[in-house]
């Protein structure tokens, strides 16, 4: 790793109610190469807020700062809209959750890769749409050319969630953050897609943030993962010395899980310790 | 208990008709706790659904106690059969306190001594007296299953049905409300229909279990052949594998995936 | 996806009312009540709006310590006739001698009986014929719904005037074409709402619980619908009291020499050019009551409804 693509310390969110101030994320650090980096954590860990966050996706009354928070050596906080505009989508690229929301229900597939490769290549048409049927193919569309012409209505949650990977790989970005990629997928689609993505990161030589909930499918599936919990990341460790993981809310999380390899009951449920969040 | 034959259930006509279950039978005995396992789309939710008259029995037979069911149900099988839902946070009404959610099963069915039965309950489901007063944005998703499990027991029925009840929560929570639905089942001698999309999860609470596919069932099996690996159908396979999490071995795309 | 206490912790009063674990059924309403009085006073125009109608309430509860003369008997017609506003008469006098500040004073009274009575009968027949027709749904909504769009399909104030024609002019009969004109548009905005929430997972629990349509419709349905209802009741409150003027400035509605605003307009409407005191009074009144309102009802969409805020 000689020089990080994307440097974060001690990036916070604060967002303002009117119960007062709630911090999500509190004081993130970490540095991002060319690797798969697994962000785990239970709902209000903080894990998507600091995706967004990175991205300036951070919803309107929340409020981010950051000691330092650079990609390739360009300051995220600094930067001019432009500037941002033409990295989001460009250099860096998001995968949310649903495709049925991300999509727009109104544009054909196609059209929407087209549009999403031409708003930051300058390509003729034609060479879009050539780039936008290679794309599907790489995602393991069956016929592209049918699924070109589709609107996101007309195909599964499968076939979405890989469209609107080929959209966001379309402009070979730099670094791609998926958050709960494949949550709201069954689970035999989920590891299709998962696969897909797998390829296409390491084929691409893509650095990848992965943001789920789920500690056992992103161990799996990354090479770094941070554990998250209360807005801090508690723990860091390579995804392969997962069961070496020292901090308790880690083994805690990896043993409430029942598994059909045993059967223990009750399961160990996870007994929260305040100084977990301090 | 519960007994079910040839049950289909199929949604609008000519065009639009959609077979949501095609020729589904199995039996629940007292006492024991039986899984449905599929993906969406399989009609797992759907048979349960037509169970509790939520949705239309189109062909077949459901008797419960020995006792084919009527259309509409009557307050009997309602004293009964109780379900509890997926999402705990489209299942607890958002203007009604816990004490109003609870009582309301117990001014339905004309049943005294509310007060002690709502503390009661709630004991029962873990959770104190502080909670009787709250509102469900009050209360964080774990506690608002445990009040849906707590509405569903309050009448004390015999057959709990169990609509993917984990599947919103956290791994953390998942466990607990796992536990306390194990420790229910024991206390009370509950029989449950489990319905989820989550192998582990179905293992873990059930006995025997039914991997439905296409509105169909696949094939009938027990939870210490899943802990065993022994499945027949190539379908159960492949779901036991996708459980394991993401591999890198084994690239190959099982006929399963076909999307 | 938001965690963590929030940094600032309440005291007192507002601890107790905002407290997360309420020890009765009283204390968890006041707490409810009391965040949404806080999403309220957010809005200083909204807290505007309810100045203007609490103001309603109290000049027509005192009307008679406040007004200074009968607004009815009129003085000496040969030296009080069309007085401009002076200090004896804050808005002068009118062609019968009348003070007219007494006479929008009492006129108030009137104001607030025609949005009173409209509002309570138009909002129930509105939500029980909108949630019945959607949570029963097939002929009945039909039925229920062919019915609204025919009330719809004329215009209000054509309707009402065709009612008042046939029952004779009269401020409880327009109130009653009133009523009957405006409770369409709060049926369909209770059928939508219901057809929404018929299909949710608390509603099919509570049928698994046996309970009855009628219990399900008024314990279960009506509560969430009648929230917006009540938002758009009151912005439509500016539309009822103009229309209620519009009757009685063409005669219909209240009957000389009752002190109703339209009517009082309507009368001006002669001395326009030269007496322009005796139409712009009254019409000032219905100007500011209709505009509280209307205010009034926005900040109650920010604290009931606050997916239809902007």
């Amino acid at each position: 790793m000689t020089k990080p693509l994307l440097e974060v310390e001690d990036l916070r969110v604060r967002f303002h109610l009117r119960t007062g101030i709630v911090e999500a994320v509190r004081g993130v650090s970490f540095q991002l190469g060319r690797e798969r980096l697994g962000i785990v954590g239970e709902s209000g860990s903080g894990k998507s807020q600091t995706g967004r966050a990175i991205l300036g996706l951070t919803p309107p009354p929340g409020e981010v700062t950051a000691g330092k928070l650079t990609f390739d050596g360009i300051d995220l906080l600094t930067a001019s809209k432009r500037t941002l505009r033409t990295l989001r989508g460009g250099r860096i690229s998001m995968v949310m959750q649903d495709p049925k929301y991300s999509l727009n229900p109104v544009m054909t597939i196609g059209e929407q890769i087209i549009e999403a490769y031409q708003a930051h290549a300058k390509a003729s048409r034609a060479e879009a749409r050539d780039k936008a049927l290679a794309m599907l193919e790489a995602v393991k569309m069956r016929d592209p050319g049918r699924v070109f012409a589709l609107y996101p209505h007309e195909v599964s949650g499968g076939m979405g969630q890989r469209a609107m990977i080929a959209m966001m790989l379309v402009t070979d970005p730099d670094l791609l953050i998926a958050d709960e990629p494949t949550s709201a997928l069954d689970v035999t689609v989920q590891m299709e897609v998962l696969r897909i993505l797998d390829e296409l990161v390491a084929e691409r030589g893509m650095s990848l943030i992965f943001v789920s909930h789920d500690l056992k499918l992103v161990s799996s599936f990354c090479d770094r993962v941070l554990v998250m919990y209360a807005g801090r990341v508690v723990e860091e460790l390579e995804a392969k010395h997962l069961r070496q993981a020292k901090h308790a809310y880690t083994q805690g999380l990896m043993q409430c899980l029942p598994t059909l390899a045993n059967d223990i009951r009750p399961l160990p449920v996870l007994n929260r310790d305040p100084s977990w969040a301090q | 208990m519960l007994d079910i034959q040839n049950l289909q259930v199929v949604f609008g006509t000519g065009r639009l008709r959609v077979d949501a279950v095609k020729n589904v039978s199995f039996q629940v005995e007292r006492g024991a706790s039986y899984g449905l396992v599929g993906e969406s789309g399989s009609g797992k939710s759907t048979v349960l659904r037509a169970i509790c008259g939520l949705a239309p029995i189109s062909d077949g037979r459901v008797s419960v106690e020995g006792k084919e069911v009527t259309t509409p149900r009557d307050q009997a099988f309602y004293r009964t059969v109780q379900m509890v839902f997926q999402d705990p946070y489209a299942s607890l009404h958002p203007r009604h306190t816990v004490d109003r959610t609870l009582s309301e099963p117990l001014a339905i069915h004309g049943e005294k001594d509310a007060e002690a039965r709502i503390v009661q309950a709630l004991r029962e489901v873990g959770l104190g007296p502080s909670f009787r007063f709250r509102y469900p944005h009050q209360l964080s998703g774990g506690q608002r299953q445990r009040i849906a499990i707590a509405r569903a027991l309050i009448l004390r029925p015999k057959v709990l049905l169990l609509d993917e009840p984990t599947s919103a929560l956290d791994a953390s929570v998942q466990a607990e409300v796992l536990n306390l639905l194990d420790e229910l089942r024991q206390k009370m001698g509950l029989t449950y229909i489990l319905v989820s999309h989550d192998l582990a999860v179905v293992a873990h609470l059930c006995e025997r279990l039914l991997v439905m596919r296409h509105g169909e069932g696949v094939e009938e099996t027990t939870a210490a052949a899943l802990r065993s690996g022994k499945a027949s159908d190539s379908y159960t396979r492949s779901l036991i594998q996708a459980s394991s999490g993401f591999s890198r071995d084994g690239q190959k795309t099982s006929p399963a995936l076909a999307v | 996806m938001t965690g963590a206490a929030p940094l600032v912790q309440p005291t007192g009063l507002r601890a107790w009312l905002l407290s997360p674990e309420p020890a009765s059924r009283w204390q968890a309403r006041l707490g409810r009540l009391y965040l949404g009085w806080r999403t309220f006073t957010k809005n200083p125009l909204a807290v505007f709006g309810l100045g203007i109608v609490l103001l309603l309430l109290l000049v027509a509860l005192f009307a008679g310590f406040l007004a200074p003369y009968s607004p009815v008997a009129g003085g000496d017609l040969r030296t009080l006739r069309l007085l401009p506003p002076s200090a004896e008469h804050w808005f002068g006098t009118d062609d019968q001698a009348r003070d007219i500040y007494s006479r929008v004073i009492y006129g108030s009274r009137i104001t607030l009986w025609v949005v009173l009575l409209v509002s309570v009968i138009a909002t129930p027949i509105g939500l029980l014929v909108g949630t019945v027709a959607g949570y029963v749904g097939g002929w009945v909504d039909t039925v229920l719904m062919r019915l609204t769009d025919i009330f719809l399909a004329f215009p209000r104030l054509v309707l009402a005037l065709a009612f008042v024609a046939a029952l004779g002019p009269g401020i409880e009969n327009a109130i009653i074409a009133i009523a009957i004109t405006s409770w369409p548009p709060y049926a369909r905005i209770a059928r939508a709402e219901t057809l929404m929430i018929r299909n949710s997972d608390f509603i099919a629990a509570v049928k698994l619980q046996g309970a009855s349509t009628p219990r399900i419709i008024m314990g279960h349905v009506v509560p969430l619908c009648i929230s917006s209802l009540i938002v758009r009741v009151t912005l439509d409150m500016a539309g009822i009291i103009l229309t209620a003027a519009g009757l009685g400035f063409l005669g219909l509605g209240a009957q000389p020499p009752m002190p109703e605003w339209g009517a009082m307009v309507a009368t001006g409407r002669n001395y326009l050019i030269d007496q322009w005191w005796v139409a712009a009074m009254p019409g000032l009144a219905i100007f500011v009551v209709s505009l509280g309102f209307n205010l009034l009802g926005d900040g109650l969409r920010d604290v009931l409804d606050p997916k239809a805020a902007k």
